[in-house]
């Protein structure tokens, strides 16, 4: 599926052959200058010939701000990724529906995220995290991704389904397998290994959904919360649609956070001048929080399909053709945010990026993200005068998950 | 320049000197009133400048379009009186007219 070819020039090759969908663009951090061309030259780009078939490609803020509201024209359905499920699993989640679908079951999920409940979590996830970076060796090199990224919202996922909690490792390799597959998003998870994780997925929530259905009162967790809505009470019914509710809290919750607490390490070691602002001054932290949400943009894109034929920006779209919104550009785009390509944590205006997207698809856990990387932050001063990075993260193979493999780094106490 | 007040969920009051021509959304943020957020800008697209218009000031406030429904429709903490601030262009009309505030944006 992937190309053997090398990546073509971005400067000099011809627009055409600019096929931002393969996923070596991201596996070796090569993506910027094509993105770049695109938003100069080609902001609504058509690519007639890629491994998930011919595509449009939205590069600059406001265009994809303006496909990301507009869900009468532009639908979520079948899929929000450039590739198409394969046939023998197709799976059904709420962020793959247009509405009124999508919003009865969002809806039945949302209070979950919501500040209030959130706040009464800081506690347990401020002392989750504190154990983990308590833990962490002092004076050897070891895997940021592996020791702290996982840990952290592989426990906060736990915490949010009441998982068994020693079992909670299986949520992360879910999380991993769902989104992994070469045909949907340019990975290496084969159908071989796909399928039967994804059935043991299935199998263990609808147990849990039996078992905990069962209990009294009820809790706050979202297997809870599912089984109280009316709209959702039967769920397990329609596997497929459990499923990919299920696998979408878990992707959703999982690989973006995963990748901004690993990513803001980076991002801080490669301007350390924005790490000594932030050694003098921890009130920078909610800002940050946001600006490393956007300089990491963990989800490259989201995809939508034209529900009729349409003229946009001087382009002719058809019915039925694949729209593909690069939120990594939007958040590099000059005409919307001041020096884009810099990381810069005390911004005028942090929270103005497109990482979580825009609509009624707009992520629903932001603000949980965004209270997990300040609390993460903030006990990492606590401790770390410096998370020093010793040599380059491996990168994960994806065009829709931008995400490291590794990180390997040192800590030295303050 | 209608006189509006915006009250924080923890009751602290903000009386400003408001602009015509321009949103409650940016009216507040020119203001510096807390409790705003406004990811999007301005463009009803992310619902992070929710408030609620007191009874008497519906009318003036102008009514909500399909759009603004969808966003207002995935907040938790919605009723009668949601509006997006962004979505409401000041006018004279709105002198003395009183917006609550959320007590989160998401």
């Amino acid at each position: 599926m992937n190309k053997i070819a090398d990546l073509p020039h971005p400067l000099t090759t011809p627009l055409e052959n600019i096929d931002v969908s393969d996923p070596r663009l991201l596996e070796q951090d090569a993506w910027r200058p094509y993105f770049a061309r695109l938003r100069e030259e080609d902001p609504v780009h058509y690519q007639a010939d890629s491994p998930f078939g011919p595509f449009w490609s939205v590069t600059r803020f406001e265009d994809i701000v303006a496909v990301d509201s507009n869900h009468q024209d532009f639908s979520s359905e079948p899929a929000i990724v450039i590739g198409d499920m394969v046939e023998d699993m197709t799976v059904e989640m709420f962020i793959a529906m247009d509405p009124p679908k999508h919003d009865t079951q969002r809806r039945a999920v949302q209070p979950v995220v919501a500040p209030q409940n959130l706040a009464q979590m800081e506690s347990l996830i401020r002392s989750r995290v504190v154990e983990i970076l308590d833990n962490l060796p002092v004076g050897e090199t070891f895997d940021w991704v592996e020791r702290v990224s996982i840990n952290l919202t592989t426990q906060m996922l736990a915490t949010l389904f009441n998982f068994p909690f020693e079992e909670r490792g299986k949520l992360t390799y879910w999380s991993d397998v769902a989104a992994g597959s070469p045909e949907i998003a340019g990975g290496d998870v084969t159908q071989e290994e796909r399928i039967p994780a994804l059935m043991e997925c299935l199998e263990t929530f609808t147990r849990l959904w039996h078992e905990r259905k069962g209990q009294e009162g009820g809790g706050f967790d979202l297997i809870s919360l599912l089984q109280r809505d009316p709209n959702t009470a039967d769920l397990p019914d329609r596997p497929m649609e459990f499923l990919g509710n299920i696998l979408l809290l878990i992707v959703g919750g999982n690989d973006t956070t995963r990748n901004s607490a690993t990513g803001g390490v980076l991002a801080l070691n490669q301007n350390p001048g924005e790490y000594d602002k932030l050694r003098a001054d921890h009130g920078l932290i909610p800002g940050m929080v946001s600006e490393i949400i956007r300089w990491q943009t963990p989800l490259a894109h989201m995809r939508r399909t034209a529900t009729r034929d349409l003229e946009f920006q001087g382009k002719q779209i058809k019915k039925g053709d694949k729209v593909v919104m690069w939120y990594l550009s939007g958040n590099r785009d000059e005409t919307a945010i001041d020096k884009a390509d810099e990381f810069i944590i005390d911004r005028a205006n942090p929270r103005h990026h497109i990482s979580f997207g825009f609509g009624v698809h707009r992520c629903m856990g932001n603000r949980l993200a965004e209270m997990q990387l300040r609390i993460l932050w903030e006990e990492i001063m606590q401790r770390f005068h410096f998370v020093e990075v010793m040599d380059e993260p491996e990168r994960v193979r994806s065009n829709f998950v931008r995400g490291y493999a590794n990180l390997p780094v040192r800590v030295h106490p303050r | 320049m209608p006189t509006i007040t915006l009250i924080e969920f923890n009751g602290r009051e903000h009386q400003i000197e408001a602009e015509t021509g321009k949103s409650l959304m940016q009216n507040a943020m020119d203001n510096m009133v807390p409790g705003i957020d406004a990811d999007c800008g301005g463009a009803c697209a992310c619902g992070t400048c929710h408030c609620f218009i007191s009874d008497d000031w519906h009318e003036a406030a102008g009514s909500t379009d399909a759009m603004e429904e969808s966003m207002l429709g995935m907040r938790p903490d919605r009723d009668d009186s949601s509006r997006l601030s962004c979505q409401i262009d000041v006018s004279e009309a709105m002198n003395g007219m009183v917006v609550r505030l959320p007590e989160f944006q998401m």
